[in-house]
């Protein structure tokens, strides 16, 4: 894995993005919170509603929320309306599958990795290359 | 993640592509929790019947184009249809026959069609220490803390990968150690004194998901006759407000016939007291609209009504001289739904003014008609998900308090 961050990565779903680096404020529920039609933060009541993810390299600390965001996640990877790429603080294995499933359905990516350190060593709006490799 | 030589052949299609696909899945997930091995499960239920777009049907029709069955006992969650009273269905035609078509794909490939979000009550229940592999939060919490069944949080996509090949990866509260209470919630012990049980059960669990998180706490302090239908209460409740998969209740669950035991002679990491007003303050933040609101409808049975609850029900019904004058509808399962007519009661129950709905949930899926005025339940989880899920103005009150506001045709507490 190379984002140009040093450390070990872990990968939860492999594939490869460029996109834009957008690090939520707070952790977020996909189902619920995360509308698949639009790529848009819908729940009222996290930081950054309103924002647009659809083609961002996303980034949280951790997720939260209805074991149903890997249905969501699916769905908006389907749709192109889903992250280019997930990176998160804590592994989470409900978004992996999401990603996974996309991937075996669809035959489209989304990278989703554990980074070596949070907070992100990177600013916001940063452009980030992803290379998440299969191997383990 | 080592997999034995059995699983490999699994993975590698030896019992077919839907098994090897859902054991890429499996590894996938057991990769990401930091699983060493795969263990065998004795049944699953699944929570992928509700419809979040053609991703949910392509999934499981890859299933059952490769011919796939699923390895253990299998029963579903509510769907998108009550297939039993279909004329129920208020929502756009795509969706009935997209929500069908989900429910019909699924017991093609071997599940039964409980569509109840409470599996524990039909005779797919489990037995203590059994592992399974569970979706659907309250389902999860009630088969951990209630049941002392093993599962850990399983959702879309892997609990159908765990009924194909019948296996999970070992992790989180499939495993002894993972399963002590870190944190002691001590409850005001008058709290039983004050409140009704069905609504105390729901305070304590919405202030337990709050302050556990994903934490498996102890509660001390509740009354020594809660019902196994107010722990159910209790549950869903720390489920919705939290990520509750496990509560021990001291004398009250199996895990916790000590505190000792709960704790598994370890000590606590934080202790919380919950007051009174705490609790009475957590339902009352449930209630949107003012006493004296028109209401339009009760819901009832979120989750699932059983047989002792519309027990219940009835004794107030057949004891008031009054008709309620709005509709009282009950969520429940088709095993229970069987029992009532079993019984007699179904018909007296519809006289009574109320409408048994089953295989779906009055709050995921469109069936109630008229929402211009409130609509009051005794379910903290149906008031928690109802405003943002079916738009409706919620009051909160104990079973007793929703059939007399149901006579009234107004909310009365």
């Amino acid at each position: 894995v190379s984002a140009a961050v040093s450390g070990t990565w872990r990968v939860l779903a492999p594939g490869q993005a460029e996109g834009k680096l957008l690090i939520l404020q707070a952790p977020l529920s996909f189902w619920g919170g995360y509308d698949a039609l639009t790529g848009t933060i819908i729940d009222a009541s996290h930081p950054d509603v309103g924002t647009v993810c659809a083609g961002r390299i996303l980034a949280m600390s951790q997720t939260k929320g209805s074991s149903s965001a890997s249905s969501v996640l699916a769905e908006a990877i389907r749709r192109g309306t889903a992250p280019a790429a997930i990176i998160l603080g804590r592994p989470c294995g409900i978004l992996a599958t999401g990603a996974l499933v996309a991937d075996a359905l669809y035959g489209l990516k989304c990278p989703v990795m554990v980074a070596p350190h949070w907070p992100l060593p990177r600013h916001d709006g940063s452009l980030l290359h992803v290379a998440a490799s299969d191997a383990l | 993640l080592e997999l034995t030589v059995e699983q490999q052949a699994m993975a590698a299609g030896g019992k077919g592509a839907g098994a090897a696909f859902a054991m890429r899945l499996l590894e996938g997930y057991g990769r990401a929790v930091g699983a060493k091995r795969l263990i065998p499960v004795s049944a699953a239920h699944i929570d992928g019947c509700l419809h979040h777009g053609d991703v949910s049907l392509d999934f499981v029709r890859r299933f059952v184009d490769a011919g796939a069955t699923v390895a253990v006992p299998t029963s579903l969650n509510v769907g998108s249809i009550d297939l039993i009273h279909p004329e129920l269905f208020a929502g756009a035609e795509a969706l009935g026959r997209d929500g069908r078509a989900l429910m019909e794909a699924h017991l093609a490939l071997g599940c039964a069609p409980t569509f109840s979000c409470a599996p524990y009550l039909t005779i797919f229940r489990p037995r203590f220490g059994d592992q399974i592999a569970w979706a659907e939060s309250n389902a999860i919490v009630f088969a951990n803390s209630v049941i002392g069944a093993r599962t850990a949080r399983y959702g879309d996509f892997i609990d159908l990968a765990a009924a194909i090949t019948g296996l999970v990866p070992e992790h989180g509260l499939h495993v002894a150690e993972n399963r002590r209470a870190t944190l002691h919630i001590a409850f005001d012990q008058g709290a039983g004194r004050d409140l009704a049980p069905d609504e105390l059960a729901v305070a304590a669990g919405l202030l337990t998901g709050r302050v556990a998180g994903d934490a498996v706490p102890v509660l001390t302090g509740l009354p020594a006759n809660m019902t196994e239908d107010h722990l159910k209460a209790l549950g869903a409740a720390a489920a919705s407000t939290g990520q509750v998969a496990l509560f021990h209740a001291v004398g009250l669950t199996p895990e916790a016939p000590t505190f000792d035991a709960a704790t598994q002679g370890q000590p606590v990491e934080r202790r919380v007291d919950a007051s009174l007003a705490e609790l009475r303050a957590a339902l009352a933040a449930l209630t949107t609209v003012p006493d004296g609101e028109r209401l339009s409808a009760v819901c009832l049975g979120t989750p699932h009504f059983s047989i002792s609850e519309f027990a219940a029900l009835r004794g107030l019904l057949l004891a008031s001289a009054q008709r309620p004058c709005v509709p009282i509808y009950v969520n429940t399962g088709r095993d229970t739904a069987s029992e009532l007519e079993r019984r007699g009661w179904t018909a007296q129950l519809e006289a009574a003014g109320v409408i048994l709905v089953v295989d779906t949930c009055t709050y995921v899926t469109s069936i109630l008609r008229d929402l211009s005025g409130a609509v009051m339940t005794n379910s903290g989880k149906m008031a928690l998900y109802a405003p943002g899920n079916i738009g409706a103005r919620m009051a909160f009150g104990s079973l007793e308090a929703c059939v007399r506001s149901a006579i009234a045709g107004e909310v009365s507490r």
